[in-house]
C-alpha cells in the first residue's frame, strides 16, 4: 500500500506547492506505515532521485510530452492507472488550479472520497478525518472520508517543507494515454515572476491608492521583497489591476507568511481571502478601518508618504 | 441547445459564521441567504446571455435542498431561466450532490451544464468536475470566457500561472468564475414572471455519500494590532525582521 503524490511542474521545475504536498504525503505515509510514492508528468530539470529528501521513496516518471497541457479526462485515466498499479490508498494533490480541475474527476473514477483545501495532516487513529478551511477561511471543518481510497488536495502555504538525507528510487511509468476531447488552442502566462498562491510575501493595494498610476508604491516594495502583488475586489472591478490579482472571498484565497495591505479597509469579504496569512500588516489613513482589528502590525497614515520610506528601509536591510 | 445551471444557497458574504449542536452544524438562525455568488454572477448570467443571443433554447436551474431554498431559486428565476428543479434533499457530500445533478442532466438531454467555481460556504470546488466525470463529458474548470458556435465551444480558462484557450464539442460541463459575465439585478418584470415559472420538486435518486462533515471550529482570535507611528516606518521594517521574522 502507498500514498501517491502528484507533483505539478511549471516550465520544467517542480512547483513549491508540490514540495509541500510531497512532505505532507510522506508524513502521512509514515503515519499510516506505507510507502510514499510520487508521480511526475513530463520532463523536469530536477534530479528525480533527489525528491527522496522530501520523504518520497519512489518516483514514477511519466515522460510524455503530449501531456504538457493537463486534460482532465486524460490525467484522470493516467493517474487512476498508477493508483491501481501501486495500490495507493491515499492520493495527494496541491489545491491549485490543476488539483481543483482534476481531483473531482479522480474522486468519481476511483470512487474515492475527496477533501479539498486540507490544511493539516489527517487524524487516522479513528477513521480518516481531514481538517480543511470553510467559509473562505472564516472557519475550519473536520471532514471524515468513508471510502477505501482517499483524495486530499492540500492548500498552498499550509504545510512546512522539511528535508531529510535520502534518495528516492526512480521508475519509468508507461501509461496508456487516451486521446483528449478538448483541443488546447493556445496558452498564455499571465502571472508575474512570483506566483500569488505560492508566494511567501504578498503586497496588496486597495482603492486608497487612488489610481493604477500609483501602483509603483506596491510593486517597488514587492520587487525588493521577492513578493507577489495582489489587490482588493474594487480595484480589479474597475480594472486598475488584472482580475487574477484579486484576493478575497470571491477571488483567490491566499496564506502567505506576510501580507501587507496598503489602502485596503478590510471588508469581511476581503478578510476571508487573506486571514490565513501568518503575519498581517495594514497601512491605512483611516484609524477606524476594520482591517486593523485583524492585523498584527499597523500604521495609521498616508501610504503615499509611508510606502517609499518602508521601501527605503527594506533596501537598507537587504544591503546589510 | 439546453443549458442546466447549478444553483446553491449560501449564507450572505457578510454573515457571521458560528456553529451549534456542539460545533457540528452551521448556525442558520438570523442568517441571510443568497444565491452562491459564483453560480449567480457567472454561471446563471452567462446562461441567460446565451439564451438572449438565441444560442440556447432553454435555461433550466437545479438546486438541492428543502423548501427553504425556494426563495433563492425564485430569485434566480427572476434573473432569467425558464424553469427550475429542486431535488428535495440536503447534503454536504459533493459526490452525492453531483450524482443527483448528473442524473437530471442525463435524463433531460442537456448540452451544457454550468456551475460556479465553488460555493462560498464549504469551498468544495468539486461539483462541476464530478458531474462531468459521472456523465463522462469533458470538464472545463475556472472558465472566464465561453463562446458557442455550431455545437462547438471555445473557452478561456485559468490554469496555474496563466490561461488556456480550449475548443471542445458539446456536451460539456463548465465551472465559471470572474470574467464570464457581469452581475445583474432582477427587474420588476422578472420578479413578477418568476412567480409563475415552473418549479418542480423531485425526490433524490439513490446515491452514495463519500464524506461527512464531523466538526467545525473557529480560528483563534488575533492578539491585537501593534501600531507603529507614521513618522517611523523604519520601526515597522525592524519589527518584521527581528520580531515577526518574516523579512
Amino acid at each position: 500500500m502507498s500514498v501517491l503524490i502528484l507533483l505539478d511542474q511549471a516550465d520544467g521545475h517542480i512547483r513549491k506547492s508540490s514540495f509541500e504536498a510531497a512532505c505532507y504525503g510522506s508524513k502521512l505515509a509514515t503515519q499510516l506505515g506505507v510507502s510514499s510514492e510520487a508521480l511526475v508528468i513530463g520532463t523536469v530539470s530536477e534530479d528525480l532521485s533527489s525528491l527522496g529528501q522530501y520523504g518520497i521513496n519512489t518516483v514514477h516518471s511519466l515522460s510524455e510530452n503530449s501531456l504538457s497541457n493537463a486534460d482532465v479526462q486524460v490525467f484522470t485515466k493516467v493517474i487512476s492507472e498508477l493508483v491501481k498499479n501501486i495500490n495507493a490508498t491515499v492520493l495527494v494533490l496541491s489545491n491549485n488550479m490543476l488539483g481543483k480541475a482534476i481531483a473531482p474527476s479522480l474522486s468519481v473514477f476511483l470512487k474515492a472520497g475527496l477533501v479539498t483545501g486540507a490544511i493539516d495532516l489527517p487524524e487516522t487513529n479513528n477513521g480518516f478525518v481531514v481538517k480543511k478551511n470553510v467559509f473562505g477561511g472564516k472557519a475550519f471543518a473536520e471532514v471524515g472520508i468513508n471510502t477505501a481510497i482517499k483524495i486530499i488536495t492540500l492548500n498552498p502555504n499550509s504545510f512546512p517543507v522539511t528535508k531529510i538525507d535520502a534518495i528516492a528510487s526512480v521508475k519509468p511509468f508507461v501509461a496508456t494515454i487516451p486521446t483528449a476531447k478538448v483541443k488546447v488552442v493556445s496558452t498564455k502566462k499571465v502571472e508575474g515572476e512570483v506566483s500569488l498562491s505560492e508566494a511567501e510575501i504578498v503586497v496588496s493595494g486597495g482603492r486608497g491608492l487612488k489610481g493604477p498610476e500609483n501602483w509603483g508604491l506596491v510593486t517597488d516594495l514587492a520587487k525588493l521583497l521577492g513578493a507577489a502583488t495582489a489587490c482588493s475586489r474594487p480595484v480589479s472591478d474597475i480594472n486598475w489591476r488584472p482580475h487574477h490579482e484579486h484576493v478575497g472571498q470571491t477571488g483567490l484565497a491566499i496564506a502567505p507568511n506576510l501580507y501587507i495591505a496598503v489602502g485596503i479597509s478590510g471588508s469581511i469579504q476581503h478578510l476571508a481571502g487573506v486571514n490565513r496569512s501568518k503575519t498581517i500588516v495594514v497601512i491605512n489613513k483611516d484609524p477606524e478601518a476594520p482591517f486593523f482589528k485583524s492585523a498584527d502590525y499597523g500604521i495609521v497614515g498616508d501610504a503615499f508618504e509611508i510606502m517609499p520610506k518602508i521601501t527605503e528601509a527594506v533596501k537598507k536591510l537587504k544591503n546589510k | 441547445m439546453k443549458i442546466l445551471v447549478c444553483i446553491s444557497k449560501t449564507p450572505d458574504t457578510t454573515a457571521k459564521v458560528t456553529f451549534t449542536a456542539n460545533n457540528t452544524k452551521f448556525a442558520e438562525e438570523a442568517v441571510q441567504w443568497i444565491i452562491n455568488p459564483y453560480d449567480e454572477w457567472y454561471a446563471l448570467v452567462k446562461a441567460i446571455e446565451l439564451k438572449e443571443m438565441g444560442v440556447a433554447t432553454a435555461v433550466h436551474l437545479i438546486t438541492l435542498g428543502n423548501a427553504d431554498c425556494d426563495p433563492i431559486i425564485r430569485k434566480a428565476l427572476a434573473l432569467g431561466g425558464d424553469e427550475a428543479i429542486r431535488i428535495n434533499v440536503d447534503s454536504q457530500d459533493s459526490y452525492y450532490v453531483a450524482s443527483q445533478i448528473a442524473a437530471v442532466a442525463k435524463e433531460g438531454n442537456y448540452d451544457l451544464v454550468l456551475t460556479g467555481k465553488e460555493t462560498i460556504d464549504y469551498n468544495g470546488s468539486a461539483i462541476g468536475g464530478m458531474v462531468a466525470a459521472l456523465l463522462e463529458w469533458p470538464f472545463i474548470s475556472h472558465a472566464t470566457q465561453l463562446v458557442l458556435e455550431n455545437n462547438q465551444a471555445t473557452l478561456v480558462r485559468e490554469i496555474e500561472g496563466g490561461e488556456e484557450t480550449d475548443q471542445v464539442q458539446l456536451p460539456i460541463v463548465v465551472s465559471c468564475q470572474k470574467g464570464m459575465a457581469e452581475q445583474r439585478i432582477p427587474n420588476m418584470k422578472g420578479i413578477m414572471g418568476a412567480r409563475t415559472k415552473p418549479l418542480t420538486v423531485r425526490e433524490p435518486i439513490v446515491a452514495d455519500s463519500l464524506t461527512s462533515f464531523i466538526h467545525f471550529d473557529l480560528p483563534a482570535a488575533k492578539a491585537g494590532v501593534k501600531l507603529v507611528s507614521a513618522d517611523d516606518p523604519e520601526e515597522l521594517v525592524r519589527l518584521l525582521h527581528e520580531e515577526a521574522k518574516v523579512i
